[in-house]
């Protein structure tokens, strides 16, 4: 699978006006990666995400391609992405495991879905036990009503139903945020299964707990305020970051083994612009202690080392 | 008191058209009620035409009934009776609906499970059976009569909308907060908890006035409404007893209809807009 | 300067309360003056319910929680209110904290009706300012403010300068730090820290271990509303003894080492601990466990 994303712009209809929520988003996604996708709250991760699948109101197309696949994606058309979704691109949606319907039984549901999606032929009764398997969830629990199940067991349920029909990209949108730390772990092992049984090709991992992505995710792609700040492996994000902005907030990250005493922490002084009328160039300028005179222009996003793209005037300078 | 959501609430309000349209109905039938018996020379049961019935002209605005009534009379008298019962009616129901509510939802624990045992044997009391029944038993009765019978029979509704809003608003944290303050118990009701409820309160009070209305329509419709004074309801009542549909007196049931319908569907509709305007999630884009 | 002594709390639930929910069993820890503790556990776990017994918001159903030595639940009216002088608390939803219909500050104006009835206006001015300066708050930029004009970094800060405000001994802050976002976090974990070198003792209520072993020098594990391991933070996250603290010490998600592989700790079906509805209530078989000392300052529960 391959997932190009071109100069994508999609802003957010309210009463006052536009919110820039994205704001320019160029990156690929190779075959078998799993991408994480971090950011604080109003970077504009989850509506990259959501743009890729379900581009509605209140957010609006404003420009950009995605390709999927060798194919364009038509999604500022909500009834043709029909074709793609499920069958080609995917998505486990934050609050999903609390968006099940409480008076019906999982398998009703699933059923229901099924027939929905007219995917019969592909989901016969033993596909869909052994994907159950693959989750480790009991076979009856297609007797059960989802209060009878556990944050972990409907997470795992969700990721079922997401997954049936093969989706070429999983896009997971913060998946682990309500489960507490072992079935967090169990989780997020699991998405990493799917990928590896060949269920799906890729993901992305929407999250804003980057030390998550740091265990599963092959590759992190950063955000700021709607704009792209950095994308690069997962080892070299956390070890050895290059812009501004994602040095000082991997640095601001408690861990176990850091403690106040030995090494104080630095947070980010500031706050995130407000972005129905963002601040003219790079957003980050604000609160970047290397920020100088090019900043007012938007940096492009540009391949510093063999798949390690940055947004920083500043880092350019010496690579010219 | 001074709250941000004051200026903001009146400049949607007075935009929101759902808001407009109903308030000016309504408040045109009530300025109707005021001035309309002053309008008129005839009281409502004086028997003026000799003809009996006869449609609209220029002297009977509405016609007169088989009798000989001034229907406009009649009318104009009986839109105050219908604001008199849904006032009295619905400001007795949305009171008992707000103390029983407010109550169980802060209080919780057993005192909420008996309130809420009172709020459904309320609601399922057959109130037209009791109605029969006390009618049977009062001979003579007034329009206050009835209306406290429907305020005393109206309220579970509300009850239950406030129980949820406290509720709600109690498991907030700024109220531990309050306490952590060393405030009093009942300080925190009136200073944090009340003000916040205010929207709730005045839409309940509308839902209550629109119910009563309606309520003492269609019981003085069946014939259990008051037996003294005129109503629209009971303008409806004798229009069918004498006969008027098959005699094509339009001009006895229509207004009174009419009126009933407009002033409780522009209750409704001013009720949807105060409730877009209270909450910013409903207003379109 | 806090004591719990088996603390427990009971909940009626089912109608007309027939069935009892243990939420917090036989709690038994202390606070010293100066001094920061993480309470830990996951969800259910009983440990927002410790805080709020803690501050008088709950009441106790066994045990005793005691302030220098005197029980609380004896408090009533100017004790209670004497109490909230030096105990506190702040919870995790900055923007629940606010009553949104009124102005942020109005919390100061409560405080002085309440605590400070007969103080000059300019002399509450300037307590009001170095409040605020004390938790790194620009007086000018957040006074006279709306809850909605400010954001969850700021607000938090706010209700923590209640306690700069009161002068208190005890804060009880109940996860204050996980709505907010990651760059803001790790600036109110500090100012914690440092209200703490100022003699401030803090009750660091989480699930985060991660926060807990940044700020805290001693650890309180909890599960099921029990206590399961206690002492030093070196030793109880370097050295973890219970089962379910190196359970969560294994799943705890780092940047300095990956999981160790995939492990099959899910069985066919779900763990005992993530079972719907399990055994929250009930009483564990074999008797109820106990705290006993492995090393200096370092407590496991074992089986009775």
């Amino acid at each position: 699978m391959s997932l190009q994303v071109e100069n994508l712009r999609v802003y957010y209809q309210t009463l006052r006006g536009d919110v820039k929520a994205l704001d320019g988003a160029t990156f690929t996604i190779e075959d078998r990666e799993i991408m994480g996708l971090a950011g604080e709250s109003g970077c504009g991760k989850t509506t990259l995400g959501h743009s890729l699948i379900r581009l509605t109101a209140p957010l609006r197309y404003v420009e950009g391609r995605v390709i999927l696949d060798g194919a364009e994606l038509p999604i500022a058309d909500m009834a043709r992405m029909d074709e793609f979704r499920m069958k080609r691109i995917s998505i486990i949606p934050q609050y999903a495991m609390n968006a099940l319907n409480p008076t019906r039984k999982i398998g009703t549901m699933t059923q229901e879905l099924i027939r929905s999606r007219r995917m019969e032929a592909e989901t016969s009764p033993e596909e869909l036990r052994r994907r159950l398997d693959l989750v480790r969830l009991p076979h009856d629990v297609l007797n059960m009503y989802p209060i009878e199940l556990s944050g972990g067991m409907k997470q795992r349920m969700v990721m079922v139903l997401s997954t049936l029909l093969n989706p070429s990209l999983l896009i997971a949108d913060e998946i682990t945020s309500a489960l507490d730390v072992a079935t967090q772990k169990a989780v997020a092992e699991m998405l990493v299964e799917f990928r590896d049984r060949g269920i799906v090709k890729s993901m992305i991992v929407i999250t804003h707990d980057v030390s998550i992505l740091y265990q599963v995710a092959d590759s992190i792609l950063v955000m700021y305020a709607g704009q792209l700040a950095e994308k690069a492996s997962t080892e070299t994000i956390i070890r050895s970051p290059r812009h501004p902005y994602t040095k000082m907030l991997v640095s601001s990250l408690p861990t176990v083994g850091v403690r106040y005493a030995e090494h104080k922490l630095a947070g980010i002084p500031g706050t995130t612009p407000l972005l129905l009328d963002p601040p003219q160039g790079c957003r980050f300028r604000d609160r970047c202690p290397v920020a100088f005179r090019k900043c007012v222009e938007v940096p492009p996003f540009l391949e510093l080392a063999k798949g390690h793209w940055v947004a920083c005037w500043k880092e350019f300078g010496s690579h010219a | 008191m001074k709250t941000a959501k004051g200026s903001e609430f009146l400049f949607f309000a007075l935009r929101n058209p759902k808001l407009r349209v109903g308030l000016t109905v309504v408040l045109f039938f009530l300025g109707l009620s005021l001035i309309g018996p002053l309008l008129t020379h005839n009281a409502p049961f004086d028997y003026v035409n000799p003809a009996g019935a006869d449609p609209p002209s220029s002297e009977y605005w509405f016609g007169t009934t088989t009798f000989g009534q001034d229907v406009f009379a009649q009318f104009v008298e009986g839109l105050r009776a219908t604001f008199l019962v849904g006032l009295i009616g619905g400001g007795l129901g949305t009171l008992i609906g707000v103390i029983v509510g407010f109550t169980a939802g802060y209080r919780g624990g057993l005192v909420d499970e008996a309130l809420n045992m009172l709020t459904n044997i309320v609601l399922v009391i057959p109130t037209l059976a009791v109605l029969l029944i006390i009618t049977a038993y009062l001979e003579v009765r007034g329009v206050l009569i009835e209306s406290i019978f429907i305020g005393l029979t109206a309220w579970p509704w509300t009850a239950r909308a406030i129980r949820a809003q406290t509720f709600s608003l109690r498991s907030r944290e700024f109220v531990d907060l309050a306490r952590l303050s060393g405030m009093k118990s009942s300080k925190i009701v009136f200073t944090e908890i009340a003000p916040n409820m205010m929207s709730y309160l005045l839409l309940a009070f509308i839902l209550q006035f629109g119910g009563a209305t309606l309520i003492a329509a269609t019981l003085d419709f069946i014939g259990l409404g008051p037996t003294t004074g005129i109503s629209l309801g009971l303008m409806m009542n004798n229009a069918v007893l004498w006969g008027a549909l098959y005699l094509g007196m339009w001009w006895w049931f229509v207004p009174p209809g009419l009126a009933i319908t407009t002033i409780v569907g522009a209750l409704y509709v001013t009720n949807v807009g105060l409730d877009e305007v209270f909450n910013p999630k409903l207003r379109e884009m | 300067m806090l004591r719990l002594d088996g603390v427990s709390k009971v909940y009626k639930v089912g109608t007309f309360g027939g069935k009892e929910l243990r939420a917090v069993r036989d709690v038994t820890f202390d606070v010293k003056d100066g001094e920061v503790v993480s309470l830990i556990g996951e969800s259910g776990s009983g440990k927002t319910t410790i805080g709020k017994m803690i501050l008088r918001l709950l009441s106790v159903a066994s045990g005793t929680i005691s302030i220098d030595g005197v029980d609380i639940s004896t408090f009533k009216g100017e004790a209670l209110k004497e109490f909230y002088r030096k105990v506190q608390g702040v919870f995790q939803d900055p923007f629940s904290s606010f009553n949104p219909i009124f102005k942020a500050d109005k919390m100061f104006q409560v405080l002085r009706e309440e605590f400070y009835p007969d103080m000059e206006g300019r002399d509450w001015d300037k307590k009001v300012d170095d409040s605020l300066k004390c938790v790194g708050l620009n007086p000018d930029h957040v006074l006279h403010k709306f809850p909605h004009q400010l954001s969850g970094g700021q607000l938090q800060r706010f209700l923590i300068s209640r306690a700069c405000l009161l002068e208190i001994n005890l804060l009880v802050a109940d996860e204050i730090i996980s709505m907010l976002d990651a760059s803001t976090r790790i600036d109110v974990l500090n100012l914690l820290a440092d209200l703490k070198s100022g003699g401030l003792s803090i009750l660091f209520i989480t699930h985060d271990l991660s926060l807990a072993y940044y700020i805290s020098e001693r650890a309180i594990i909890l599960q099921r509303g029990r206590v399961v391991e206690m002492g030093s933070s070196e030793k109880v996250f370097q050295n973890p003894l219970h089962p379910y603290t190196r359970m969560l010490m294994a799943s705890v998600p780092r940047l300095d080492k990956r999981w160790e592989g995939v492990e099959q700790q899910l069985g066919h079906g779900a763990q005992p601990s993530e079972m719907a509805g399990g055994p929250a209530g009930g009483d564990t078989p074999g008797g109820e466990p106990e705290l006993v000392e492995a090393e200096p300052d370092h407590f496991v529960a074992i089986a009775g």
